[in-house]
């Protein structure tokens, strides 16, 4: 009988798996962002769940540094980038979402194979979804390859930090408080030179499109 | 405390920089800040080879003979690439391409890099070593986008990307360290420290471990720039300005291939087998032998040296991947001489380009004629890389063959058609950007390249003869990783 709050965990993960799937076929910048605010709240409150079941302090500030980080600052400041940058209401064309999603089906099969050996070794209460977090990494790293756009690509790349985060929650409840911190502050930095990027390329290309940035390669 | 001091310097540095990067005596204070950095890495060296090996702060940073060697090394050619930024960066301004302010941010950013280069060499946690690295890719991207063309934004884009996401697979490597290693040494934040995990290195699950290095690799061999995930490599190096050029070809591969070699030593002491080594021989080779005949195909004079590179990266994962005290030797002594000589035909490079107004190779012509020592820099520059002797470069490519030959004979014909193509690609190139024919003026001025030939007198003073102190270190460094 696996416990209520392990249950808890797993409903949580199950989640995280759906927003995953979510945004790789949410076309709308702005939905997009909402979905990226959505998973980071889900994984605050796992994060908080698993803390306060197996009573490991540090896993509370890793909630809050998540639920402050993931859930306030970076959306808001996603909001008011594409705000300013006045692509609030773009719509990204992208062909073929429906094998997109298969693929995506395909890399959490890998993942769950890849986790499991993984998983069996591990004491934690939430082994089991180390899969869970391996084919969110996977799915937002094919998130990342599908989108034409500088905006969902940054989301991608943030969504694939919250991916390891939770496979680092999982495996092992948390890294050491201070390595947390180090990701936290490169997170933090990355979002803001994230954003003087988007100005530049807007002023150089007048478009965030990623398809101007294709002429430096070998002939 | 030499450690602090090393650290502390760029720390302060940058942030001086930041608040007065503006004013005349910027460039100045950059130099004095990388050579107080030089001065107290040397201090530490000094410390090091009388007392040994040293933990500090908790043991959170260690120094022993492998990392304090590439830290002396880090903040020598930071500080003569600061020299030499001086009035390359001056002239630039004046030519209009950089504004005062893209200079700040220019200063400031130089010394912020050079820290989190020096704070990944020192820190003795591994997780904090990731960071150092995802905050020298940070540092820099601002950096290959200074000039704002939009072939320099596509370039960083590529790089801020390609490395993120590499740099990602390696935190995930570094997790299922942590993972492996809390089973043995408990969950109280001592588990991810290098000197703990090298003592209980036997008894890690090898299962994880293995999958571990496999990311782990793959991460820091983005950064490492090895084939088939170095496409950032050649843009970032071609677009940013030339120091930053030599600072990333120099230090930052250096650094990163630092982290993939401390990780080896974990994996092959759990797993007890070659697996490590093998992967880091594969991809060795394969960089090695792509980048060879790329090479021939390059326009960009700073592309072609970014290519030489990747083929350098290479060949020493191969010696660290073949292991054992004369491949590890070799590596090190490849490590020195490669980052001496490319930063100085970086500087030769940029000069060059500079006064030509163009990187592309059919632009350059007659250097000999127009400015002799930028001529001379950069043909004996070239010759050193393509290990010519009496440079240094012969003699550790020299010593990883002759390995090679011995333990790995089927790595040995590979690696000689690679140099031997790479020879003919760089020198056919070099060769009439040297000597060719021009209508162009000599020019009044000489410009100032002792940083260059500082650089090439020590890779030649390599290959006739190396030091006994510094022979001992390069062992010493080569019997820790085994």
């Amino acid at each position: 009988m696996i416990p209520f709050s392990a249950q808890l965990v797993n409903l949580f993960a199950a989640l995280l798996l759906l927003i995953a799937f979510a945004m790789l076929s949410q076309r709308r910048i702005l939905s997009l962002i909402n979905l990226f605010a959505m998973q980071g709240l889900v994984l605050s409150v796992s994060t908080l769940i698993v803390g306060l079941t197996t009573q490991q302090h540090h896993l509370y500030y890793s909630a809050a540094l998540t639920l402050v980080l993931k859930v306030i600052f970076l959306p808001w400041l996603l909001h008011r980038l594409i705000r300013k940058l006045n692509v609030k209401w773009d719509v990204e064309t992208m062909f073929n979402i429906p094998s997109t999603m298969l693929i995506g089906i395909v890399l959490v099969v890998f993942a769950f194979n890849l986790a499991l050996p993984i998983s069996q070794l591990s004491g934690t209460i939430i082994r089991s979804t180390l899969g869970i977090a391996m084919a969110s990494v996977l799915l937002s790293f094919l998130m990342m390859i599908t989108r034409r756009k500088a905006v969902p690509q940054v989301i991608g790349f943030l969504a694939m930090e919250n991916g390891l985060f939770f496979a680092a929650t999982s495996a092992t409840y948390g890294m050491p408080m201070v390595v947390e911190l180090g990701i936290a502050l490169d997170v933090l930095v990355g979002a803001f030179i994230f954003g003087i990027f988007f100005f530049h390329i807007r002023e150089t290309f007048d478009s965030l499109d990623i398809k101007h940035m294709e002429r430096l390669k070998e002939d | 405390m030499e450690i602090f001091a090393v650290l502390g310097i760029p720390l302060i540095g940058g942030i001086l920089l930041a608040l007065f990067g503006c004013r005349r005596w910027a460039p100045e204070l950059n130099s004095a800040a990388s050579f107080a950095t030089f001065a107290a890495s040397a201090a530490l060296t000094a410390k090091v080879i009388s007392d040994g090996p040293m933990l500090a702060w908790n043991e959170q940073f260690f120094v022993d003979p492998f990392n304090v060697f590439l830290v002396a090394l880090t903040a020598f050619v930071g500080f003569t690439t600061s020299l030499f930024s001086r009035p390359y960066m001056r002239i630039e301004q004046h030519h209009g391409k950089l504004s005062i302010n893209q200079l700040r941010l220019y200063y400031s950013m130089y010394q912020l890099f050079t820290f989190t280069m020096l704070l990944a060499l020192l820190t003795n946690n591994m997780g904090i070593l990731w960071v150092a690295m995802e905050a020298a890719t940070l540092t820099t991207v601002l950096l290959v986008s200074l000039y704002r063309t939009p072939a320099s934004i596509e370039a960083a884009w590529k790089y801020f990307i390609l490395c993120g996401v590499g740099i990602a697979q390696a935190l995930f490597g570094t997790i299922l360290l942590y993972f492996a290693a809390e089973k043995v040494l408990g969950a109280d934040g001592t588990a991810l420290l290098w000197t703990h995990l090298d003592t209980v290195k036997d008894q890690l699950e090898p299962t994880v471990l293995s999958l571990a290095f496999v990311f782990l690799l793959v991460g820091y061999g983005t950064k490492v720039g090895l084939a088939p995930l170095h496409n950032w490599l050649p843009d970032a190096h071609a677009e940013g300005p030339t120091p930053i050029s030599a600072v990333l070809s120099g230090l930052l591969l250096n650094v990163a291939l630092y982290a993939v070699v401390r990780s080896k030593v974990l994996v092959d002491g759990a797993l007890g087998t070659e697996f490590a080594g093998n992967l880091m021989m594969g991809f060795g080779l394969l960089s090695v032998v792509m980048a060879a005949f790329f090479l021939s195909r390059q326009k960009d004079i700073k592309r072609l040296f970014a290519y030489s590179s990747i083929e350098h990266m290479g060949l020493m994962t191969f010696a660290f991947g073949m292991g054992g005290p004369v491949a590890t030797f070799a590596g090190l002594l490849h490590m020195t001489v490669h980052c001496l000589t490319k930063s100085a035909i970086f500087f030769a490079v940029g000069h060059a380009s500079q006064k030509a107004g163009t990187q592309l190779i059919d632009g350059i012509r007659g250097l000999i004629k127009t400015t002799p020592t930028v001529g001379w820099g950069l043909a004996l520059g070239s010759l050193a890389i393509l290990g010519m002797p009496p440079f240094g470069v012969f003699a550790s490519e020299f010593l990883i063959l002759t390995t090679a030959m011995h333990t790995h004979p089927w790595a040995t014909p590979f690696l000689l058609v690679a140099l031997g193509v790479a020879f003919a690609a760089v020198f056919s190139k070099v060769q009439p950007m040297v000597f060719g024919e021009t209508t162009e003026q000599r020019l009044p001025h000489p410009p100032a390249l002792i940083p260059v030939f500082v650089h090439l007198g020590l890779v030649l003073m390599l290959g006739l003869y190396i030091p006994p102190y510094l022979a001992d270190w390069y062992r010493q460094a080569a019997a820790l990783i085994g």
